[in-house]
């Protein structure tokens, strides 16, 4: 056996969050920051979002950087590594967060509604953990959480694309995480379930009514667990699936 | 970067297989990886720590092709001139 002791997380190392200029990713960066992570908060568009974000990370007492960056385009995620470590140093956490979704039946979908969901949810995913595994493997410590879904696991109609690409993600967390487990690299999901958030607007409300804790979840729920994962007490966590959703998936 | 020489590119490789897991003591230039429990994830970082100490980019089909310690002596010093 050659995987060695659980290790700390390497001093002056940092934590980047895509996606993070609003709901779920923007709790995971003010979580990360809480928990003493600097944090990189990558946005693709709304950079009013993001600056809000680091602001309500610096009242807190963190220290955290806006970083644009549209993680579904194959040459940012090279740019966006390098412009964190300079910024904030080495990278310790990954959360892949940024997502979209363009909903329609399976029978109606375009070709580019497919493809652009495929392309950020699962693309940008694979890319940006392929790009900083190198480094982590370096380090003997990494921590890679890529946010799934309960679509995906779970039929949804109207998100094939959607539940295609969470699917993915789940299954390329599991392998990619066993090979890498002995540098003491985790790579985990957390999977959702229906969150208050701007994305989830325009979801009927009976869906409420079939998850097991009768709500819908907040952001900083979901934001606790990646925050779980993120650290040291999750050393022995790797290649699962945490789900977030109030027993919906069960 | 100046040339290394081959003691150089020996030490850097043989310190990292240690690093690994190899026993140093079953090191040689005829060793075998497999035999080193050397796997894909090794030589991935293998190929890391070479391109760091030496300039040297390995392809994964260069990197398929090294199935001895010499091999990956012998890769690196040619490819290094």
């Amino acid at each position: 056996m050659t995987g060695g002791e659980p290790q700390q997380r390497p001093a002056g190392s940092c934590a980047l969050v895509t996606g993070a200029s609003r709901g779920i990713g923007a709790a995971i960066a003010i979580a990360l920051a809480a928990d003493g992570w600097p944090v990189a908060v990558n946005y693709r568009s709304s950079v009013e979002g993001a600056t809000a974000t680091v602001a309500v990370i610096a009242a807190a007492g963190g220290h955290a950087v806006a970083i644009q960056g549209d993680v579904s385009d194959p040459a940012v995620p090279d740019r966006l590594l390098g412009a964190v470590r300079e910024q904030l140093g080495p990278l310790a956490v990954v959360v892949n967060n940024a997502g979209l979704r363009a909903d329609g039946l399976a029978l109606s979908l375009s070709d580019e509604d497919w493809q652009r969901v495929l392309d950020t949810n699962l693309g940008a995913t694979y890319r940006l953990t392929r790009a900083v595994l190198r480094e982590m493997i370096r380090a003997r410590f990494g921590r890679v959480i890529n946010i799934a879904s309960v679509i995906g696991p779970r039929a949804n109609a109207g998100q094939a694309n959607y539940a295609a690409s969470k699917a993915a993600v789940i299954a390329f967390t599991k392998t990619a995480a066993v090979e890498v487990a002995r540098r003491g690299v985790t790579i985990n999901a957390v999977a959702p379930g229906l969150i208050e958030t701007e994305m989830t607007e325009g979801i009927p409300p009976d869906l409420s009514a079939r998850i097991p804790a009768q709500r819908a979840g907040r952001p900083e729920e979901v934001a606790d667990a990646v925050a779980f994962l993120a650290s040291e007490r999750a050393s022995y966590i790797t290649a699962t699936t945490l789900y977030v959703d109030g027993g919906l998936s069960a | 970067m100046a040339e290394p020489s081959i003691d150089q590119i020996e030490k850097v490789i043989t310190d990292s297989l240690v690093t690994f897991g190899a026993d140093r003591d079953a090191i040689s230039r005829d060793a075998e990886l497999d035999a080193l429990d050397v796997d894909s994830l090794d030589l991935a970082e293998l190929s890391q720590i070479i391109e760091e100490n030496f300039g040297v980019e390995l392809s994964s089909n260069d990197v398929s092709e090294i199935k001895t310690v010499g091999d990956a002596i012998d890769i690196v010093a040619e490819r290094a001139k």
